[in-house]
């Protein structure tokens, strides 16, 4: 070949720069969530905006349900997971519009990190901003319907850890796959309301459940346990299709 | 097939091998039966209009995409067969930079780095210097200039010494100066032994840069040599482009 | 699969033909008489739609890893199926809903799941009409995760409902088979020869479309 070095053997100096170490599936996760923390900590665009939307949802079900200043029994579970999940699909789309915006997602799916690593980041970085949400909408939900929230905390907890999971794992696969559509905006909830009913069926019933006087506990127990059964399914089968899901 | 694929760190590759490669969408092809050698130390201009499958060829070539028919292989293996490995000796700067604008300069450089497993004390301050940008290395990158940005995700695609240097579209929006700087980065890189791909359809910057030009139209290869002077007058009639 | 289709036609138009009788002579239901016959076009429906979610999540699952265009067609012809059957089971449930009970929707289980199934697979032919380049593997996730809920579905639907039971409930014909068994089985094996008669169809018109995305293609060459 005219014009050409002749070929360099696997040369030293660029065989590699200095390195620590190669990057692991839970450094790589963690990295993807510190990276996301990094950004959001600086405006909290998506906390706030997403909080505030979660409150309005509430008000809004209020308005539509409360009648002479009494909700429907029940009302307060319900309100609960349908805001939980409405402003989790809104938060979906922003936090991947990040990484569409100057295609960073292409950068990181082409570095070495195994991919689903990058999915488990991103779904951390979701469950989190929704337990955020939740910290807030729980007693404010207590408060204006004077529901015993408060009563079996760790229980409650429990619900909102699986339900969260559940609806997080599903939204993050779709919400990555979606990506590249010029229609994600109104793909998203299309797809992932449908496949996310059981989720919110367990979790409504299981708080709901928990709420009575007394509280019917065999019953709570059991929806809770459906609900990790679908927490077990959705993430393996997450995992397992990511990463041909990314491939272009 | 799993258990077999190199660790990263263990793979490299002087020559990377195209071997009849088609990629379509439907009714749409975008490359057809293209088929080159890409060895170490060549810059390959990869020109054409726009349309003609520059931007495809890259994402096979960077393992992002992979081809309807024919087969890719770096130094014999085949994307797949090489795993995490290859792409750690994979670079790729496109248009769009991928830059997380709400982050610093610096905390791009050190996200990026760690993500690769490079050490990023001693990367990140070089990669800044290299760039020009160790003043502005607190900014957030959303305040910089196109410049100052294209400086900074030159230095992020090549933060790990990647064999194979894929740049589509480098030169966009740039100015002379920043042009030199690129073309001079991209000559020195090749020097050390790295395969260099520019995809562009400025044929004025490919002139006296690049050391071999494929010509690409409609997703056809039309042309594959070593480069000569005077490359527009010899391809404007092959693109059709002005 | 063009071999396949006369027999499987000429079976099921014989099935369809014979079945009508066996329906007339089955004894009727106590309390529903003529409108509980409904009964064997109804139910066999729901087991067509849920072999069309079988095929179509299989051949998700084969395409997705696999990159088989033959999956993929099965796929996307199983999940119009599984819309079809669907329909067909949401609009005769209700009649006869409305007929035997005088409601029209009473979220009985069985129709919830349904009902939930079709718009999941309607998602699924949404991203591939509306979803872009690409958007067959995205609909193949849909397939997948569509078949994983079902159990979910199933358990979680009936539980909500059993434990707020309604007055009105849907007469458990198993447990008084009374000659109904027959007819209903034979009803069955009719929708699902049907199923595969229209799902046979369906991939053959597939085929047909890729094969002319390849003339295109090979046109320009």
């Amino acid at each position: 070949m005219n014009g050409s070095p002749t070929e360099v053997a696997l040369d030293e100096r660029h065989a590699a720069a200095p390195r620590r170490g190669t990057p692991m599936f839970v450094r790589t996760a963690l990295l993807v969530l510190r990276k996301d923390f990094a950004i959001e900590i600086k405006t909290l665009e998506i906390v706030m905006t997403t909080l505030f939307f979660a409150v309005a949802c509430v008000l809004v079900f209020s308005f539509a349900f409360v009648r002479e200043g009494q909700a429907p029994p029940d009302a307060a579970p319900a309100i609960l997971w349908i805001a939980v999940a409405f402003s989790g699909t809104l938060a979906l789309g922003r936090t991947f519009e990040r990484e569409r915006h100057a295609e960073t997602l292409r950068a990181l799916l082409l570095a070495p990190s195994p991919r689903p690593a990058l999915y488990v980041g991103k779904l951390l970085g979701m469950i989190v901003l929704l337990a955020l949400d939740e910290v807030i909408l729980v007693p404010l939900i207590a408060f204006l319907f004077a529901s015993p929230m408060f009563d079996r905390p760790l229980f409650l907890a429990a619900f909102l850890a699986t339900g969260t999971i559940g609806f997080a794992a599903v939204g993050t696969l779709f919400a990555a796959m979606l990506m590249r559509s010029r229609t994600r905006d109104v793909l998203l909830p299309i797809l992932l309301y449908p496949v996310t009913v059981p989720v919110i069926i367990c979790g409504v019933r299981g708080t709901a459940a928990l709420l009575e006087s007394p509280a019917d506990l065999p019953t709570a127990t059991m929806w809770l346990s459906i609900l990790f059964a679908m927490d077990v399914v959705f993430l393996t089968l997450a995992l397992w299709t990511f990463e041909p899901l990314m491939n272009e | 097939m799993r258990g077999s694929q190199p660790d990263v760190g263990t793979f490299d590759f002087n020559a990377v091998d195209v071997n009849e490669v088609s990629r379509h969408f439907g009714r749409r092809r975008a490359l057809s039966n293209v088929s080159l050698t890409l060895r170490s130390g060549d810059i390959v201009g990869l020109l054409g209009p726009n349309g003609a499958g520059k931007s495809t060829l890259i994402s096979l070539l960077a393992t992002l995409a992979a081809p309807t028919s024919g087969e890719v292989r770096y130094g014999g293996h085949l994307a797949k067969d090489a795993g995490a490995a290859l792409r750690d000796r994979i670079g790729l700067l496109a248009h769009e930079l991928y830059l997380y604008p709400e982050l610093s300069a610096r905390q791009n450089l050190d996200f990026f780095a760690r993500i690769y497993g490079v050490d990023a004390a001693t990367a990140v301050p070089a990669a800044l210097e290299r760039a020009s940008l160790a003043d502005r290395a607190d900014d957030d990158v959303q305040g910089f200039s196109r410049g100052m940005r294209q400086r900074l995700a030159l230095e992020r695609a090549l933060l790990h010494r990647p064999r194979l240097v894929l740049f589509d579209e480098p030169f966009t929006g740039l100015d002379d100066a920043a042009v030199s700087l690129v073309s001079r980065r991209l000559i020195a890189l090749a020097a050390e032994g790295a395969i260099v791909v520019v995809a562009t359809h400025d044929l004025d910057i490919a002139d006296g840069l690049v050391t071999r030009v494929a010509l690409v139209r409609g997703g056809r290869l039309l042309a594959d040599e070593p480069a000569a002077t005077g490359l527009r007058s010899r391809y404007r009639s092959a693109i059709g482009a002005a | 699969m063009r071999k396949l289709f006369t027999p499987l036609a000429i079976v099921t138009a014989l099935v369809f033909v014979t079945t009508p009788f066996l329906i007339a002579n089955a004894p009727y239901e106590s309390t529903m008489l003529l409108i509980q016959k409904i009964f064997y076009y109804h139910v066999p429906s729901w087991v067509a739609m849920y072999c069309g979610l079988a095929v179509c999540a299989v051949g998700s699952i084969v395409y997705l890893f696999k990159g088989s265009r033959v999956a993929d067609r099965y796929a996307v012809s199983a999940a119009e199926l599984v819309l079809l059957f669907g329909a067909n089971g949401l609009i005769s449930g209700p009649l006869w809903a409305r007929k035997a009970w005088g409601v029209w929707w009473q979220w009985d289980p069985r129709l919830t799941i349904s009902l939930l199934l079709w718009l999941i697979f309607g998602g699924y032919l949404m991203v591939r009409k509306y979803g872009g380049p690409g958007s067959e593997k995205l609909a193949a996730a849909v397939g997948i995760f569509g078949a994983a809920v079902s159990p979910f579905l199933y358990v979680s639907v009936n539980i909500w409902r059993t434990i707020h039971p309604k007055t009105s409930v849907v007469p458990d014909i198993v447990a008084n088979p009374q000659g109904m068994a027959a007819p209903l089985l034979i009803s069955m094996l009719a929708f699902v020869l049907l199923f595969l008669l229209l799902l046979n169809l369906r991939v053959r018109l597939a085929e047909r479309q890729d094969a002319l995305d390849e003339l295109y293609l090979a046109h320009e060459d």
